[in-house]
């Protein structure tokens, strides 16, 4: 047992140095994967908070209370695992005592780090996790992203009204909850709007599967009059490639899941015109929009994706309720965030009473391997 | 007067044991700032690794039943942990809502569902291990492996097979698997596992399970191990022994998934894949196969070792220096930091023959 | 309420039946196998049995899917199978010689492909002729190389070691190869930032022009029929090898008894070592078909999932038998995508299921031996 003992007081010296060095500081966490399956993910989120506090302590930092903080953003890895996860809220929270979390990007990290920062009055921001019981944790959890039901809602209303379609297929991952509550959405609404999915077909966790040849020739033989194909970018790049591989010529849609700058390259032939929904339009002529597109290309050398979006947003709208809330507590923040009337990359963003953010989603299609603008739809 | 004797002389037996795992226990309660005089110094970040280490201990050692002490080669103990922790916390939060009971019930409805997760995974274990133990060496291995995957799958799935046993008329429980709902995770379970609790509790399994390997089964378990056919001939009804060292593993590892349920407060399938089976199977290895001490020590470590690499700020090498450390490790000690060898405390003193 | 007696009562006549079956059978057929000169073919009506239920779930597939389908996932299955199968004879002839899983068989396959990604990317912007021949062959040499290094440093040491030990060691390997190389070039100090590959999705080159063909209704790939012969191909040089010529024999003599290859005069270093280089570069080419099949590298963890299917695959043909291991990849490949298009959600378990049926009825795997202990 001695080996635990010194290893424990090794912990403990480490945890006053530090808390030492703190004066005008004021902490705020991140959680995501950078490492595991799911990293590249965590990197664009890590990106996206950054850019933003990094924009506000170049300006001498956040003004709390009447008195100027710099932003100290302390990062913590959770692989993508939720028992990992749930340590690294617990760390910020203990260790950092950080006054609020942006974070984790996938819905089962933030669900075992949510009730931690529930108990312990922190108020978490997950720029990502689509997944309904989030937010229901409690009243200090919050996102920063699309409902699953809002979004598969937009999908089906485009297809219906401007594709025209009366038959639809939807492939999804059903081992996400995001993909799967989207095909569950996307399916009811496309249902309610008239029309029919003739084929419902899913695989199993988009890490494990390359091969979606099994399930797209069922989808070819149900001839349907679009492909709703409901994965984040590299599947759904591969699912593209292997459809128009079978020789299935329908159109394609999907969900921000989609938005990358990869996406084109990993797709290439297969996703042209394909239509997708998103938070945002990279052409959208509000200073805000261009400017933080600008900034992220400069700083990173590449056009911002879905999660970077969301995460930048995240970080703007906890800096604005930090400022509004005058001081650390938080309640107080939490009471701001639910305050929230503010212009993000995404749109104006509302609260509604259980932290579900409140916007309107801009559909885009890929043309030239570039993004094009079509329209904003509010089903 | 006996039964005061009795425990006299238990005490007097295992003196050193009670007064180590008494000792360890009220220093960690004492550094958890319980006395006034010391400050607390182990946040309740150290003290949810420590769970988690003690939750790994009781995996570990469980693994060690069939790896180290039956000689037999499995790596689906996830899928046990998994059928633990999902039915000890459809139990808690379900069935009974546990979060609005009184203490003592809660404590009682709490304990209750793990023995039950813990006997449901037993019964798994058994159902696997009648037609599979008959396998040898790798093949059993990779059986075990597809039974871990397969619960896990079955969890994930579980909305789809309700539906569809549903509409096929067969039972209908939709409801019931709704409120699992398996692919998206179980959430809002109570928080039960206290620190105590988890302390003795894997303390106590440690012991039942020493107990058992110095007991009659085990001597057969471990001849097995020595020489599977030299046991038969020998009258050591193999198969059976087996088939108890894996259910009796399983039991523990359900207990495990249930303490590990309520500490988490949130399960997902996917902690429960086959790369946590792995973790396990470094944990006991490293320890040394065949000691109980090793695999204390190595869950402890290798549970507490990222979270302290993640503590000096060296997250992004963390998973780099884990595997590293452990191939080095492997390397210079192919047995394993203990090898067979065990605290003495840990080991029943030899009656004299004569 | 009676469906769930039903049940109960199958499961336990079922289970009563194995728990007492088993150790005779296995008896008789060690019995067979030693003593009697056993004839394979002895029992011809359980084959005749397997064949009718087989052929009824086929005709019943084709009565509610229709010919057409059947075809396609029948092609797709199989195309599915030899990636499979390419993995799986770098696994089966490892575990065949030195007894060991090498678990980091599928980050092998993984570093080779992202070497073929890398050189194939190069090649293409410097119009290079024969990308395809070049990219593959180079890969196949880098990783044998590397494969060859773990074993010396990693395996070499444990050979006379606990078996469990080595396995240990591979999953150590293992973590540390996907872990290493997943880590992102900008969080690295120099020199180690031109080696990591990050874990960016990466498309992969177009190093042989796509083209689909349509033959009556069912739509084939070139790159899938490519994938295909180069498997057959491979598999029949590797059983040439290993039959065939003066190291084959070597090989089978060390995975038969190392202590007398020693006294034999056979470099048993020397012929592990060649073992690993083979299998490895056999890692290789299916990482590089891989790839160039699904033309994107999703991340340093892309070869867990492959590498643990087609480990399987080995095991289900028995694990150390090169037409084994090919069997076996197929009948996964083929299962799995007939699985999946019946209902999605299946798909992934049904691996999983064979194999346990089939290890229970047949405990060597479909053309394993089964080796009756020594005493």
């Amino acid at each position: 047992m001695n080996k635990k003992l010194l290893i424990l007081l090794i912990l403990v010296c480490f945890l006053f140095s530090v808390s030492v060095a703190s004066a005008k500081i004021v902490r705020i966490g991140g959680v995501a994967p950078l490492t595991g399956g799911a990293a590249t993910y965590g990197a664009s989120t890590k990106n996206g908070c950054l850019l933003a506090f990094k924009a506000v302590n170049a300006e001498g930092g956040i003004d709390i209370g009447g008195t100027k903080y710099l932003i100290n953003y302390i990062f913590e890895d959770d692989q993508g695992s939720p028992e990992v996860a749930a340590n690294a809220f617990r760390k910020l929270i203990d260790q950092d005592e950080v006054v609020a979390i942006l974070g984790s990007v996938m819905s089962k990290c933030t669900l075992a780090g949510a009730p931690i920062a529930q108990d312990a009055g922190v108020p978490v921001i997950s720029p990502t996790s689509t997944a309904v019981q989030v937010t229901l944790t409690g009243d200090y959890i919050f996102r920063a992203c699309f409902l699953d039901p809002f979004q598969g809602a937009v999908v089906a209303t485009f297809s219906t009204n401007d594709l025209k379609a009366k038959t639809a297929a939807v492939i999804f991952d059903n081992a996400n909850d995001y993909t799967k509550g989207l095909a569950e959405a996307f399916r009811e609404s496309f249902e309610k709007l008239g029309g029919k999915v003739v084929a419902y077909e899913s695989f199993t966790d988009e890490d494990k599967t390359t091969d979606f040849s099994a399930q797209l020739t069922n989808i070819k033989s149900a001839n349907p009059d679009v492909i709703f194909l409901d994965a984040y970018y590299s599947a759904a790049a591969l699912m593209a490639k292997q459809a128009r591989g079978l020789g299935i010529t329908v159109p394609f849609v999907g969900a921000d899941g989609w938005d990358s700058a990869e996406f084109p390259k990993l797709g290439g032939e297969a996703v042209e015109g394909g239509y997708f929904c998103n938070h945002y339009s990279p052409e959208d002529p509000r200073p805000i929009v261009q400017n933080f597109v600008k900034k992220y290309a400069e700083t990173y050398g590449q056009t911002p994706d879905a999660l970077a979006t969301l995460a930048y947003d995240a970080a703007l709208i906890l800096i604005d309720s930090l400022q509004r809330a005058g001081s650390t507590d938080g309640a107080a923040i939490r009471d701001a965030i639910f305050a929230t009337n503010l212009e993000c990359v995404s749109g104006q963003i509302t609260f509604n009473e259980n932290g579900d953010p409140i916007k309107k989603a801009a559909i885009i299609k890929v043309e030239n391997g570039k993004f094009v603008f079509q329209k904003f739809v509010q089903p | 007067m006996k039964i005061i004797k009795n425990i006299i002389n238990l005490i007097k037996k295992y003196y050193k044991f009670i007064l180590i795992t008494v000792l360890v226990y009220l220093l960690i309660e004492i550094l958890n700032g319980t006395t006034p005089i010391v400050p607390r110094l182990l946040t309740r970040y150290y003290m949810q690794i420590l769970m988690f280490a003690l939750i790994n201990i009781i995996m570990t050692v469980s693994l060690n039943l069939i790896n180290g002490f039956t000689g037999q080669f499995s790596i689906g103990h996830a899928g046990f942990m998994c059928i633990g922790a999902y039915t000890s916390a459809y139990f808690t939060t379900i069935l009974f809502k546990a979060a609005k009971m009184a203490y003592f019930p809660q404590l009682a409805l709490f304990i209750f569902s793990l023995i039950i997760g813990g006997l449901m995974a037993a019964i798994a274990g058994y159902l696997i291990g009648l037609p599979t133990l008959k396998l040898k060496g790798d093949y059993l291995a990779i059986v075990t492996l597809a039974f871990g995957e397969i619960v896990r799958s079955i969890v994930r799935a579980s909305d789809e097979i309700a539906a569809f046993l549903n509409r096929i008329g067969l039972i209908n429980f939709s409801e019931t698997i709704d409120k699992i709902s398996g692919p998206r995770g179980l959430s809002t379970i109570p928080a039960l596992s206290k620190f105590w609790l988890v302390y003795v509790i894997s303390i106590l399994s440690v012991v039942i399970m020493r107990n058992f390997i110095y007991s009659t089964h085990g001597r057969a378990c471990l001849s097995i191990r020595e020489n599977e056919v030299a046991a038969e001939t020998m009258g050591i009804n193999t198969t059976r022994y087996k088939i108890i060292a894996f259910s009796l593993s399983a039991f523990f590892a359900g207990v495990g998934g249930g303490l590990f349920a309520h500490v988490l407060r949130f399960i997902h399938p996917d902690n429960f894949s086959f790369i946590k089976s792995i973790d396990y199977l470094i944990y006991l290895y490293a320890g040394g196969m065949g000691s109980i001490t090793g695999s204390i020590l190595a869950a402890t470590g290798l549970t507490i070792l990222p979270e302290f690499l993640r503590v000096i700020n060296f997250q992004q090498w963390r998973m780099v220096i884990y595997p590293l450390l452990l191939v080095i490790l492997m390397l210079r000690k192919p047995d394993g930091i203990f090898g067979n060898r065990e605290f003495s405390f840990l080991v029943p003193k030899r009656k004299e023959v004569n | 309420m009676q469906y769930p007696v039903i049940l109960y009562k199958t499961v336990k006549i079922f289970f009563k039946k194995l728990g007492k079956n088993m150790t005779k059978k296995q008896l008789s057929d060690s019995i067979n196998n030693n003593i009697l000169n056993y004839n394979k073919w002895a029992n011809w009506k359980k084959y005749v049995f397997i064949s009718v239920i087989i052929l009824f779930f086929l005709f019943l597939y084709i009565l509610s899917f229709g010919i057409q389908s059947f075809l396609q996932q029948l092609v797709n299955g199989i195309q599915l199978g030899s990636i499979y199968a390419l993995i799986a004879l770098g696994y089966t002839m490892i575990y065949g010689i030195i007894k060991l899983i090498n678990f980091a068989h599928g980050d092998l396959f993984m570093f080779g492909a992202y070497i073929s990604c890398f050189l194939g990317n190069y090649l293409i912007a410097h119009n290079f002729g024969f990308p395809f021949i070049v990219v593959l062959i180079f890969s196949m040499a880098v990783t044998a190389l590397l494969g060859m290094t773990i074993e010396k440093i990693a395996y070499k040491p444990l050979r006379f070691k606990p078996r469990l030990a080595a396995l240990i060691t591979a999953l150590g390997v293992s973590l540390f190869l996907e872990n290493f190389f997943a880590l992102s070039p900008e969080n690295v100090p120099f020199p180690l930032n031109k080696i990591v590959f990050g874990p960016r999705f990466l498309p992969f080159p177009a190093l042989i022009a796509d083209a689909t063909y349509d033959i009556a209704g069912i739509t084939i790939n070139n790159i899938k029929i490519l994938d295909i012969i180069i498997t057959v191909i491979l598999m029949i040089l590797l059983q040439y090898i290993v039959k065939k010529t003066m190291i084959g024999k070597a090989m089978r003599a060390v995975a038969f008894h190392k202590d007398a290859c020693l006294m034999m005069g056979i470099n048993i270093n020397n012929i592990i070592s060649i073992t690993f280089g083979i299998g490895t570069s056999l890692a290789a080419a299916a990482g590089t078909l891989f790839a160039l099949t699904y033309g994107q590298l999703q991340s340093p963890y892309l070869g867990i999932w492959p590498g643990l299917k087609a480990f399987i695959a080995a095991v289900l043909g028995g694990i150390g038998s090169i037409p084994g291991a090919m069997l076996g990849s197929y009948v996964m490949g083929i299962s799995e995508t007939f699985a999946t298009s019946i209902n999605s959600n299946f798909g992934y378990v049904i691996a999983f299921v064979i194999l346990i049926v089939v290890l229970i009825f047949k405990p060597a795997g479909l053309l394993g031996k089964f080796t009756k202990e020594k005493v």
